[in-house]
């Protein structure tokens, strides 16, 4: 059985040098990492460190490729955010996992330094094409070496691997699959961005849940029970569908989206193109005049 | 050097670990209560629950609905006293963070106020405020609120003693007491340090600590208020023993209780009952109900507020054994050079304790972002004995028991995040009511306001000025007072006017109103529109320095004028009137739509309200 391992890219805290990655570019199918285990949508630290001492993880950095350069999660390999979405259609997507050497079964975690919200997009875009696998450390990058962790400086490459195109339409969300549910009581459309941006506008119909209110102090997502509390606090039904959108790119949202699903929701969709694309289509909007309150805020 | 015994449970001050044990006396909150809070919002919104009984207790637990949006809400967290830990700061902050607008804001009654929070979320940040000890149960809604206590009461050179504890232990008796749960209105207590630091006379009962043949007491003024119509409290007696200050408390709340106006809601606060009994049928009342508590009290209600007194008495006297002894500020006003200096001139004061000094943190109108909170917190481990801070009436934050060599490293931590600006309590500093930016009954936007008097005026180095330090500024948004505009030197209250055919915010401005044991109210002078506040206080200073003859500071030379007894041209409010005229005077609306609008907004000016939150 190859399932559980997979010839060792390193030996123990050594780790292989580009070089000796063309070396054993023979051994191609070997040093990409499978499995059959499926990560939790948040991968505790221990969790990962495991992984990486057993070599079965494809770790994803979406920080810039400055900041990836001076030092980052070792093993791990680096897609801006940016470059995702300079083209995020579905075959791009299988692209970049190609040469990220993702295939069907890599298990896959992705974090960032912006406390998980560009992690999720990527994440996101990684099950919109039927990754299975895919999950969010639960710390930022900061934090991981806060915590004294592990790193690595020297950047690393695989060999490129085959990724299949299944695209899952049940997470994803258009425009006009929103104007939709606006007045669909079986969906409730869920704004991400904060308070006072959602005041100012928001889609019709919308409720507010801001990125800052579902993580914690030491987690990028709070635990699931408290954001299913949360969620029967404000009297929404699991059995709904719930689409996320917040300001732009789907990245608020997307960390929106996931806490969603730790809270155990099922059907949860992304609107990617957000309030921007909402906007710039001249679709209607629900604005609150009545009250002053951006002078409230201290920034 | 002095030790000092920090109240805190913990003896390790600077650790800087979140899990403290609470100390049960300084522990406000029920973590159970904000689960009955979370099931009264699903009963509510599920109709199964009447909207007014709904919005009663929404109001008994300090969640008070937003401007114009009832799916909003303002949770008015209690500060007892006014005495707040870094670990309270860094929750609020948080909580501030995830279901508010990352800002957090300081009232004029020492509350911490957390604004725009959605209805369905409100139990979560109750709980989390039960978490660190914090209610806001009764913050609201027709009972006892903060009970707000002198932010200087155990620093301040001229105080006989230290009233803090009083303070906690008449809000904690009162607190979830059935005695005040359902009072005709609300009821207000302040606690002074000394005849000059306090609100006491504006209050439903006021007191001010004094020593009589060895014994601690207070004199207690009953009935004063401010609001659409204000009154200055009466002294019940020369010298209530200390012995007999719960039995008074309770003597008046009860009578107010029974007789209070439940009809009315616009004449219903005790102020209104005392006026119409007339204050010597009140007083004779209220003495022989006295009595009757006395007879009646059971020893194990006395005891409960003993025990808390006593307990905090022993605190008290380890952190205040030191003679009284007046101190000058730091710092010769005529030497500012830096802003360091410029600092300390006006936010540094000397404390009794020798080689102590409080600082003043200058917010703008009370606001304050997570991170500042954070800050803030950490600076009170780093420089603060006390391990501690207490919220001011001015809106501000005040860190006492720093030692003098540690002044310029508190300093250069607070600027670093944007809180080492000086001018607090001064005339640069203005009191700000909420105003439009999220309360039902507000006109205008006092709250900006007031947050342009500030930049303007810091700008303009108002602050290096000692003749105009002493004056205050304060704004309310209309006529009920939450910005105590009645005792500052110039007051402005808002309202709406027609100015040609076009609609405009518009402020009533008055004159000479002062707080402490002598405090009076602030006399109408005109009427200014948004647009032109800033002029006419511009216009006035200008004034006050042309005429500024001996020694009178811009407070001093505004009192004379209020009762008509100015030394040089100008000597009556007419007179200043008349100067002030011209610069009121607007544009038609063609000519500068901008100056018929009010602050904070590009719409053309409405006056919108709603049914206030104040009674319910």
């Amino acid at each position: 059985m190859n399932n559980m391992t997979t010839q060792k890219i390193k030996n123990d805290g050594d780790y292989s040098t580009i070089a000796d990655l063309k070396q054993n570019a023979h051994k191609k199918e070997d040093i990409v990492p499978t499995t059959t285990s499926t990560l939790n949508l948040l991968c505790d630290v221990d969790t990962l460190r495991t992984l990486i001492k057993e070599d079965k993880v494809r770790i994803i950095d979406v920080r810039k490729k400055e900041d990836y350069l001076k030092d980052h999660i070792p093993t791990s390999v680096s897609l801006p955010l940016s470059d995702l979405l300079a083209d995020d259609s579905p075959e791009s997507i299988v692209k970049i996992s190609n040469n990220l050497g993702i295939s069907d079964n890599t298990p896959v975690v992705v974090y960032d330094d912006t406390f998980g919200a560009l992690a999720s997009r990527v994440a996101w875009s990684l099950k919109f094409i039927g990754h299975k696998n895919v999950s969010l450390l639960e710390v930022t990058y900061s934090s991981w070496k806060n915590l004294g962790l592990e790193v690595e400086e020297k950047s690393n490459n695989f060999v490129k691997s085959s990724h299949s195109i299944d695209i899952d339409y049940s997470i994803y969300a258009d425009a006009v699959y929103v104007e939709d549910a606006q007045y669909d009581k079986s969906k409730v459309i869920i704004d991400s961005r904060e308070r006072l941006n959602f005041l100012t506008e928001h889609i019709p119909n919308s409720k507010n849940i801001p990125y800052t209110m579902i993580r914690s102090e030491d987690s990028i997502l709070r635990k699931p029970a408290e954001l299913k509390r949360f969620m029967e606090n404000r009297g929404i039904d699991f059995n709904s569908e719930i689409i996320t959108y917040c300001g732009s790119v789907g990245t608020l949202s997307g960390l929106v989206f996931f806490a969603l699903k730790t809270a155990g929701v099922p059907n949860v969709k992304l609107y990617p193109k957000s309030f921007k694309e909402w906007k710039s289509l001249g679709k209607p909007k629900t604005e609150f005049k009545d009250a002053t309150y951006w002078d409230l805020s201290a920034e | 050097m002095i030790v000092l015994v920090s109240p805190a449970v913990d003896s390790d001050v600077l650790s800087s670990s979140k899990k403290k044990n609470l100390n049960p006396d300084e522990n406000w909150g029920i973590v159970e209560e904000s689960e009955y809070f979370a099931n009264k919002v699903k009963l509510f919104r599920q109709d199964q629950l009447d909207a007014d009984e709904f919005r009663r207790f929404r109001l008994q637990n300090g969640t008070y609905g937003s401007r114009l949006n009832s799916d909003f809400s303002m949770i008015r967290i209690k500060v007892p006293g006014g005495d707040i830990s870094p670990e309270q700061m860094e929750k609020i902050a948080n909580l501030a963070e995830s279901f508010s607008i990352g800002s957090a804001h300081v009232s004029t009654r020492q509350n911490i106020q957390l604004h725009w929070v959605q209805l369905e979320d409100v139990s979560e940040v109750h709980r989390g405020l039960a978490e660190c000890g914090l209610t806001s149960r009764e913050a609201c809604g027709n009972t006892i609120r903060n009970v707000m206590c002198s932010h200087f009461a155990g620093v301040c050179s001229n105080e006989p003693f230290d009233t803090t504890i009083y303070a906690k232990a008449i809000a904690k008796f009162f607190l979830r007491n059935p005695i005040c749960q359902n009072l005709p209105r609300k009821f207000k207590f302040n606690f002074a340090c000394c005849s000059e630091h306090g609100y006491v006379r504006i209050a439903d009962v006021g007191l001010v600590p004094t020593i009589q043949d060895g014994l601690r007491g207070f004199r207690i003024y009953l009935g004063g208020g401010l609001g659409a119509a204000s009154f200055i409290g009466h002294l019940l007696e020369e010298f209530t023993p200390e012995s007999r200050l719960l039995s008074t408390s309770m003597a008046t709340i009860r009578v107010y209780d029974r007789l209070g106006n439940r009809e009315n809601p616009a004449r219903n606060r005790m102020r209104y009952l005392v006026n119409e009994m007339g204050w010597k049928k009140f007083q004779a009342v209220l003495l022989k109900e006295r009595d009757i508590v006395e007879a009646t009290t059971s020893i194990p209600t006395k005891n409960s507020f003993d025990n808390v007194l006593n307990i905090g008495n022993n605190i008290a006297n380890s952190l205040s054994t030191i003679s009284a002894k007046k101190i000058l500020p730091l710092i010769n006003t005529d030497n500012i050079q830096t802003p360091y200096e410029r600092w300390l001139n006006t936010n540094v004061i000397a404390q009794k304790q020798l080689g102590y000094y409080s600082v003043s943190i200058t917010l703008g109108a009370g606001d304050i972002t997570s991170n500042q909170l954070r800050v803030l917190a950490e600076c009170i481990r780093e420089f603060s004995e006390e391990q501690k801070a207490r919220t001011t009436p001015q809106q501000n934050f005040f860190i006492r028991y720093v030692q003098s060599d540690l002044i310029p490293k508190l300093f250069t931590k607070l600027s670093s995040i944007g809180l080492g600006n000086p001018g607090a309590n001064t005339i640069v500093s203005p009191v700000g009511c909420s105003g439009t930016t999220s309360c039902n009954l507000a006109i205008t936007n006092s709250h900006r306001l007031a947050k342009e008097i500030q930049s303007k005026f810091l700008e303009l180095n108002f602050d290096k000025d000692s003749d105009l330090c002493t004056s205050t500024i304060k704004i309310s948004g209309c006529p009920n007072s939450c910005g105590q505009h009645e005792v500052a030197t110039i007051g402005f209250y808002g309202g709406a006017t027609r100015i040609g055919n076009s609609m405009a915010p518009i402020y009533t401005m008055l004159f000479a109103g002062s707080t402490g044991e002598t405090g009076d109210l602030g006399k109408i002078v005109m009427r200014v529109p948004a647009k032109r506040v800033i002029d006419v206080v511009l216009k006035i200073i200008e004034s006050y320095r042309e005429e500024k003859n001996g020694n009178d500071t811009l407070h001093e030379w505004i009192h004379k004028i209020s009762i008509g007894k100015g030394d040089g041209k100008i000597k009556t409010l007419e007179d200043i009137k008349k100067i002030l005229v011209p610069v009121i005077k607007l544009p038609s609306f063609a000519e500068n739509p901008d100056s018929y609008k009010d602050y904070g907004t590009d719409s053309n000016f409405v006056a919108k309200t709603a049914r206030g939150e104040c009674a319910a």
